[in-house]
């Protein structure tokens, strides 16, 4: 249902008047944006102005969460209006691959970690799956840390290693998009400088939406950058502009350091 | 700073006293019960040991913990020698020395030969019910925590859970009773005259006419019991299991399902076999519920003899330890003679259940160790 190499035309992930509640609370306010293929996007914003919600709508993880609904407007993935009945939610969730704020590897070992996803799309094979998480591995720059432990637990590494596994993980898989929730928040600067370095080399192959409280990170490593702010998309458009020479004084302040 | 002899206390000290107070009160609640508690072992293993233990090799009373129980039966011979004697080896006897040679004979029920038979019932009813109660109860607990949503009628049946704890275990004998073994709907070719309702199937009948007493009934009652520990317990466990790890699943593509069984299930696991640890030395103790759907006081053989097949098994009424020393207690006159098997009982239950706790324990670290916190 989505294409395996989508055209520059159509964009990744387009947003259309989304409108989105948790209960009785609207936090998204009527958003429209597209999400251009094989670029990193960054959404930017203070805490609660709804970019992690709307990270979440794009692989409707928030079904989960009780009294969390679409209330209007649509998400296209690739064309294909995820709202729609006969959507192969897995499917979905396979190609729109995710990153957690706080890394959560499973209490497995690091290869059981990697391989999970194959094993739930039912790859059987030991030298595929071993193949592959050699790949998925080197990808991340983990392989030589880890090639040697493969077997011990994921919770020995180190919380930027930890990161790495998860981001190894999501892309095993082989999704089209991936989406970050603010990966680097609770790591050292190191670290965060090792997962930037890491999603420009995969910017190459995936398209990257990025949620992030560090504005620095933002502007070293997205192309587009959107910002929000109490649920509405403020502006948004090439990086260079939203921290050079914003339209909107909102934005202005915000990159400024004036708020937030 | 100004006024810092301030720092230094002057006179007696009142709050390290109190201190002092509050500390002893509690160790001394705290050692009071440890000392109960030695008390009651103490007294156990000090008349229950000789029963079972010998001085020499293989310093097991073996026949005890083998052979079925017996009618003992006490008499004086001819040259005034006191006997006592399980019924099997006084037949022998007789047969040798005639009955002319029996004077002041008394005889003891089940207090000669050994009490396998109790052994090997409380064995099968601990571990078919934990059997059935795990699975039972995980469903349930898998259902209210992943599943239901939170709402008025979730409410109600989670204190509808919390209250089964409470009830007395005759009144889940009795349930059983009414239940199990009189109600439970079986498959077969002949309904039973007080069958509440046979319904037929062409090739059988399905009746509603009960399991009888039976060891599949004692289970399904003991396991009834305690069901609101495992399903609360294995609710708490799982709630415990991070989101993370089920968002984490669900976003790589994971069914729910999937989910459950292979990123939440396994790492709850070590809780829930915790609490069946302590819910199977509940059941294999309690004797109010088997009274009336399973235990019976005299049986002279296994529960797989002469049974037709596994299913023979669990239509078979068996012995069980905790209705074996009641029996011993409650229902024949208590002498010198039935202490043996009384002391031996208590003292071998005893040791099951640590075998049993022992069992568990080592299975859940295993289990624990396979996950790589």
């Amino acid at each position: 249902m989505v294409s395996d190499s989508p055209s520059a035309a159509v964009p990744a992930i387009s947003i259309e008047n989304l409108r989105f509640q948790y209960g009785e609370k609207q936090v998204i306010h009527d958003v429209t944006l597209d999400i251009p293929s094989r670029e990193i996007t960054a959404f930017i914003g203070p805490s609660g102005c709804g970019k992690s919600t709307l990270l979440r709508c794009f692989n409707r993880i928030n079904d989960r969460i009780p009294g969390a609904r679409v209330t209007g407007g649509s998400i296209r993935v690739a064309g294909i209006d995820i709202a729609r009945p006969d959507l192969d939610l897995q499917t979905l969730r396979r190609r729109v691959g995710m990153v957690f704020q706080k890394w959560n590897p499973f209490p497995k070992s690091i290869f059981d970690n990697v391989a999970y996803g194959l094993r739930i799309h039912g790859e059987k094979d030991r030298s595929a799956l071993e193949e592959r998480v050699e790949y998925c591995l080197r990808r991340v720059a983990l392989w030589d840390d880890v090639k040697d432990r493969l077997k011990s637990s994921a919770f020995g590494l180190s919380g930027g290693q930890q990161q790495r596994l998860c981001i190894a993980r999501t892309i095993a898989t082989r999704p089209d998009i991936i989406l970050m929730d603010e990966p680097c928040s609770a790591l050292d600067p190191l670290s965060t400088l090792k997962i930037e370095e890491l999603l420009l080399e995969l910017k190459n192959d995936y398209t990257i939406v990025i949620v992030t409280h560090n504005l620095a990170q933002a502007s070293r490593c997205s192309d587009k950058t959107a910002f929000f702010f109490l649920g509405k998309l403020i502006e948004h458009g090439p990086t260079t502009k939203i921290f050079t020479k914003p339209d909107q004084q909102q934005t202005e302040s915000y990159v400024s350091g004036a708020f937030g | 700073m100004e006024n810092p002899e301030q720092l230094l206390r002057k006179g007696v000290h009142h709050e390290a006293l109190k201190q002092g107070a509050v500390k002893a009160v509690l160790g001394g609640m705290a050692w009071g019960v440890v000392l109960i508690a030695l008390l009651i072992f103490g007294r156990i293993c000090w008349d229950g040991a000789p029963v079972l233990l010998k001085p020499e090799f293989p310093f097991v009373d073996t026949a005890f913990l083998t052979e079925k129980t017996e009618t003992l039966h006490v008499f004086d011979d001819a040259s005034g020698t006191r006997h006592s004697l399980p019924a099997s080896e006084y037949h022998g006897w007789v047969e040798k020395h005639g009955a002319e040679s029996i004077f002041n004979e008394t005889t003891y029920s089940y207090s000669g030969g050994g009490i396998a038979g109790p052994i090997v019932g409380t064995a099968l009813l601990t571990l078919l019910s934990i059997v059935l109660a795990l699975f039972f109860g995980v469903s349930a607990a898998i259902y209210l925590s992943e599943y239901a949503k939170d709402g008025a009628f979730i409410r109600w049946v989670r204190l509808a859970i919390l209250n089964l704890a409470g009830v007395p275990s005759i009144v889940f004998g009795l349930f059983g009773f009414a239940v199990f073994v009189l109600a439970a709907p079986v498959f077969t070719d002949t309904p039973s005259e007080r069958s509440l309702l046979a319904i037929p199937l062409g090739f059988t009948w399905f009746s509603f006419q009960g399991w009888n007493s039976s060891l599949i009934a004692g289970s399904a009652t003991l396991a009834c019991m305690i069901l609101p520990v495992i399903i609360t317990a294995s609710e708490e466990s799982l709630k415990a299991v991070p989101q993370g790890f089920r968002e984490a699943s669900l976003a790589l593509g994971a069914t729910r399902w999937h989910t459950i069984r292979k990123c939440v299930l396994p790492f709850a696991l070590p809780g829930i076999l915790t609490s069946s640890i302590l819910s199977l030395a509940r059941a294999a103790g309690e004797t109010a519920p088997i009274m009336f759907t399973v235990a019976v006081a005299a049986k002279d053989d296994f529960p797989w003899e002469g049974a037709t097949g596994p299913l023979g098994v669990l239509q078979s009424q068996v012995q069980a330890l905790p209705y074996h020393i009641y029996t011993l207690a409650a229902r024949i006159p208590s002498s010198d003679y039935t202490q043996r098997a009384q002391y031996g009982s208590v003292f071998v239950f005893l040791l099951m259940i640590f075998l049993f706790s022992t069992v568990s324990i080592i299975l859940r670290n295993r289990v624990r160790s396979k996950l790589k916190w």
